[in-house]
């Protein structure tokens, strides 16, 4: 096995196009445990952490948080809880501490796993891929990423950069199905978005499909709704029968599978329960600061 | 390969690292310091936690090749000579160790969270060490070895838990 240790984002991109099936290596939360229990012996490691530039973060003119790859949970959560809330919040429930400092965005997205925390709150707030290669740079949307059981979007040769996130206009949930508080893999998680600008509500669903997803459905019907009853410009209470129906329409949204955590109706059934719920919560939210502000 | 880094403080050379191996084992086979403890080897009982560069990660989980140049802290660091760092001295005095396993890891965790929060709230106490799993103990006296320290370091600084500092 090769250790190859890029020190700049150049030449992190010439290793990875002459390795095209090196490995990866950033927080190591998920690549290690690959390698300490003999599941994965690739040729090469390509480690990230030498590459400064993956650890930060800024805000661009149009208020989008350009987030590197690498930034671990624990910095997102102490200086990015504002403008990014429901990644915040998806990025607290991720393993423990020690999990949160070295785990990063970018290893949850080239990992793909459909019960990777960052996934659904990335669905609801419309962020974008940063990829690049030698060849060039691409901003793959989000909702083009994620194309099967642990597949992404990414060509052999390419490496997250950074991944765009508009920073939040409006209340953003994220709520996580587990047996305990700390160090669980989801169940089932959910997160939800509002965007007052442009009178959206948008989704995310984990680990109750072969890839995180959106529930489209349930999104038009809530869109609809808060349009025809005219609740933007009145911030009226959201009837609980449309909340209820949003659950509904989430839970149909979902393909889960019975497995260890939980089966398939448990799933279809709790994840009704967070979307109505986190609905209510941010809607609640929106109608208690939101219009004031505005 | 060669990995050089500091350990406690000291700088350190490994020798002959396989490329995939773990900071742990750098540590406990090869720079012979088996404090850090091996007891899961997939991140989910905290018994290798170790400082990186002053962040508490667990070092099953860094590639060995991951730690050049940079400054890793361990259990066999937190004393001063024979003199026990407060939160280990506070995990003898509160009866916080059984079998020992789990202990390494957690003195280091501790130990991260009062250098950041002063008088933490039970709360704070358990979410900091929601990822040292503990087989013995039930946790209790870890939770009262945890506030013991705390206290004597406030003590030691001469500040009341106003709560105002965490
Ligand atoms: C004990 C434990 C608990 C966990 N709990 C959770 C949890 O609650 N929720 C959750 O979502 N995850 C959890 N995880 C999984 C893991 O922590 C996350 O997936 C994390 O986001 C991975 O980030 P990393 O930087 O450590 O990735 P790494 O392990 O370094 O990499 C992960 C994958 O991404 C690839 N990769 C990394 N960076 C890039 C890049 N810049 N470009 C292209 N590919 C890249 C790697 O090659 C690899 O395939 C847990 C893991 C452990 C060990
Ligand atoms: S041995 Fe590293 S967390 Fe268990
Ligand atoms: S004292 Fe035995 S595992 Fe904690």
């Amino acid at each position: 096995m090769e250790f190859l240790r890029p020190a700049t984002w150049e030449e992190a991109l010439a290793v990875k196009a002459q390795h095209p099936s090196a490995v990866p290596i950033a927080g190591g939360t998920d690549v290690m445990v690959e390698l300490n229990f003999d599941r994965r012996r690739p040729d090469a490691l390509v480690d990230l952490n030498r590459i400064r530039e993956l650890h930060e973060w800024r805000i661009e003119d149009d208020d989008t948080v350009r987030l590197g790859a690498s930034v671990p949970y624990a910095r997102i959560i102490e200086a990015l809880h504002d403008r990014l809330p429901g990644l915040s919040l998806g990025a607290r429930t991720v393993g423990s501490p020690q999990i949160r400092n070295r785990g990063s965005v970018g290893g949850n997205l080239g990992g793909a796993s459909p019960a990777g925390d960052a996934h659904p709150p990335l669905l609801a707030s419309g962020a974008t891929v940063e990829a690049a290669s030698v060849r060039g740079t691409r901003l793959i949307p989000i909702d083009d990423f994620y194309l099967g059981v642990k597949r992404n979007a990414l060509e052999p040769d390419e490496l997250i950069r950074a991944v765009h996130i508009p920073s939040a206009t409006g209340p953003q949930q994220f709520a996580k199905i587990g047996t305990r508080n700390a160090m669980v893999i989801a169940v089932c998680s959910f997160a939800v978005a509002l965007h007052p600008h442009t009178r959206d509500v948008r989704t995310g669903i984990g680990s109750a499909a072969p890839t995180p997803r959106r529930a489209r459905e349930a999104e038009e019907f809530i869109r609809a709704e808060l349009d025809e009853s005219g609740l933007w410009t009145s911030g009226g209470e959201l009837p609980r029968a449309a909340a209820r129906r949003f659950g509904e329409l989430v839970a149909g949204a979902a393909a889960p599978i019975d497995d260890v955590r939980g089966s398939a109706a448990y799933r279809r059934h709790a994840l009704a329960v967070l979307a109505r719920r986190t609905l209510l919560w941010t809607w609640n939210d929106h109608r208690a600061t939101g219009r004031a502000a505005a | 390969m060669r990995v050089t880094f500091t350990v406690n403080g000291r700088p350190t050379e490994a020798d002959d690292v396989w490329e995939g191996e773990s900071l742990l084992y750098v540590l406990r086979e090869r720079v012979g310091l088996p404090g850090s403890k091996n007891a899961c080897e997939q991140g989910e009982c905290g018994s290798c936690t170790v400082y990186l560069d002053g962040a508490p990660v667990c070092a099953c989980l860094v590639a060995a090749g991951q730690v050049q140049d940079r400054a890793v802290g361990t259990v066999e660091g937190l004393a001063d000579g024979d003199t026990l760092d407060p939160v280990q001295q506070a995990f003898v005095d509160a009866g916080a160790v059984q079998c020992g396993f789990c202990t390494p890891g957690l003195l280091v965790q501790t130990h991260d969270l009062l250098n950041r929060a002063h008088h933490p709230s039970d709360a704070e106490i358990r979410e900091a060490l929601s990822g040292n799993l503990c087989r013995c103990t039930g946790y209790e006296k870890i939770m009262d070895a945890v506030r013991l320290a705390a206290a004597r370091k406030a003590d030691a600084r001469g500040t009341a838990p106003a709560g105002s500092e965490g």
